[in-house]
């Protein structure tokens, strides 16, 4: 679903590279932990899975599309294989729930009818049925955390990719949300959630890529955060 | 996206930065009315022309007692001499009409002229020359008639009055250049204008963008609702515009034609015409500016 070959990825103004010769491939319906310390290269990796950024060197393979030669007009058509989650929710505070989830199939051109049907459905999935016309402002972080979940999932995407969705709340809140993206992978969409969360990380039991100065230091399957001896 | 759902967002920017919009549509409706004001002086130079040339003659000056031009060196014109002119100005193809004034008939239109001056009492017959009047069928071949009659022998003078309009004319072509030059800055500036506050309503909805690009959507799509807001201000403005011409054109009608009745003056015809390449011009510029704009702010 996801695959780097060799990626090397240096920014204009970097004299080291945020990526040096990363090889990581995640198979559909994956459930992957990227762990590693601020400035690590997570939100790097992240960013060329969307294409926000290209690769300076190595072949990077999404959705099978290989990002190395997609043209700039056909980026839209991988973003919407790919639900994003952000640390910071990225909800429209003047839209309710139910605008916030319905203006991304609106984006992606539903009708109104199946946008009726689709937004409730999913809203209901992520447990905030009963708060379909309140705003981000009146929610919880959790809550507000599940509507940006159900934006990104509404649209059934192949990929997730959280970046700190927990980043922003506290433990007993974070398991919640953990649950909700296990049972999307458990859907079969593959989810990649970078985090900074040692206990949700060791609770979970996934594969874990840990990154260090741009580096794949570790990738287990059923890892912990850190190494434990 | 569906139209309904852009038209919400376009609602949603207008009304967001209302004091924006309208100052993009009021400044849209002073540039564009610049503009449309330089297309109608345009429109009435033209109008003067048409009505002017139609009047003007070409007037042949016949030697008489006292003309001192070498070709008159001979005397007053000769009966002979003044029918010969006659006939060959009948036959040049460039002439429509030719209208003889005799010297008594030139005394009279000058008395009637200068009836309340004092000038009227001192002049005498015979000191007003007899002419030919000649009207061209196209006023600018004036040239035709000069080289064929200047300085044969009986003709004094030829004289064209489209010499005299022609400096009338150069100085109304300047100031309508000056309207038309004013009213394209007055654009320029309305695109600029365009372009700041495309790019403010770009920063101010930057989150929905963020997400429109999130998932997934095109850059059209995400430009689209700027576009059309840029669209709908130059379409209003350009409706005020023209509201403003008519305003203008009534006023002209009502007030300034009863008082300058030696002209005509542009039509409705001509109105509808500059109100088009306003609405052309509004629709082009600021599509122009919009694209550039978003181009450079709302990359995905």
């Amino acid at each position: 679903m996801i695959r780097f070959e060799h990626v090397t990825k240096t920014y204009a103004k970097a004299d080291k590279p945020a990526l040096s010769d990363v090889s990581i491939d995640v198979a559909k319906g994956e459930f992957v932990f990227l762990v590693g310390q601020s400035g690590s290269g997570k939100s790097t990796f992240l960013r060329l899975v969307l294409r926000e950024e290209k690769a300076t060197s190595g072949t990077i393979h999404v959705a099978g599309k290989d990002l190395g030669t997609l043209s700039n007009w056909k980026v839209p058509e991988l973003r919407k294989q790919v639900g994003t989650v952000f640390q910071d929710f990225r909800l429209l505070p003047n839209k309710t729930v139910f605008e916030n989830v319905a203006f991304a199939l609106h984006v992606l051109g539903h009708t109104k009818k199946e946008i009726a049907r689709e937004v409730p459905e999913i809203v209901e999935l992520v447990g905030l049925a009963e708060k379909l016309d309140r705003r981000p402002g009146e929610l919880s972080g959790g809550e507000q955390q599940r509507v940006a979940i159900a934006r990104a999932y509404v649209s059934r995407p192949a990929i997730l990719i959280a970046d700190e969705p927990t980043g922003n709340l506290d433990p007993g809140t974070s398991i919640g949300i953990m649950k909700l993206l296990d049972r999307i992978n458990r859907e079969g969409t593959t989810v990649v959630m970078a985090t900074h969360d040692s206990s949700i990380v060791d609770q979970m039991r996934k594969r874990v890529i840990e990154l260090e100065s741009g580096h794949v230091i570790r990738d287990q399957v059923r890892g912990v955060y850190g190494y434990t001896g | 996206m569906r139209a309904g759902f852009v038209m919400s967002e376009v609602g949603i920017g207008l009304r967001r930065n209302l004091t924006m919009t309208f100052a993009v549509v009021i400044t849209v409706a002073i540039s564009l009315s610049l503009l449309g004001i330089g297309l109608l002086s345009n429109s009435q130079v033209r109008t003067m022309k048409d009505y002017w040339y139609d009047k003007i003659e070409v007037s042949i000056f016949l030697c008489g007692p006292l003309s001192e031009t070498p070709s008159c060196a001979g005397g007053p014109v000769t009966a002979e001499q003044r029918l010969e002119i006659q006939q060959d100005l009948q036959e040049l193809p460039v002439v429509q009409t030719v209208y003889y004034e005799s010297q008594s008939e030139a005394y009279q239109r000058f008395q009637e002229r200068f009836k309340d001056s004092a000038i009227a009492q001192n002049v005498t017959v015979d000191q007003l020359p007899e002419s030919f009047r000649v009207k061209l069928k196209d006023p600018t071949e004036f040239a035709v008639v000069e080289s064929a009659f200047s300085g044969r022998p009986g003709v004094d003078v030829v004289q064209d009055q489209r010499a005299i309009l022609e400096k009338f004319f150069s100085l109304l072509n300047v100031l309508r250049d000056g309207a038309l030059v004013i009213g394209l800055a007055s654009v320029l500036t309305a695109a600029l204008l365009i372009s700041n506050t495309l790019r403010i309503a770009a920063y101010n909805r930057r989150r929905e963008t963020t997400v429109m690009k999130l998932v997934g959507a095109s850059s059209f799509s995400i430009q689209l609702p700027f576009l059309l807001e840029g669209l709908f201000a130059a379409i209003v403005g350009w409706g005020i515009s023209t509201g403003i011409l008519s305003g203008l054109k009534y006023v002209v009608d009502e007030r300034i034609a009863p008082l300058l009745t030696f002209t005509n003056f542009f039509t409705w015809n001509d109105v509808w015409v500059a109100s088009a390449y306003l609405l052309l011009t509004g629709v082009v510029v600021s599509g122009f500016a919009s694209v550039l704009t978003l181009r450079k702010y709302l990359k995905v």
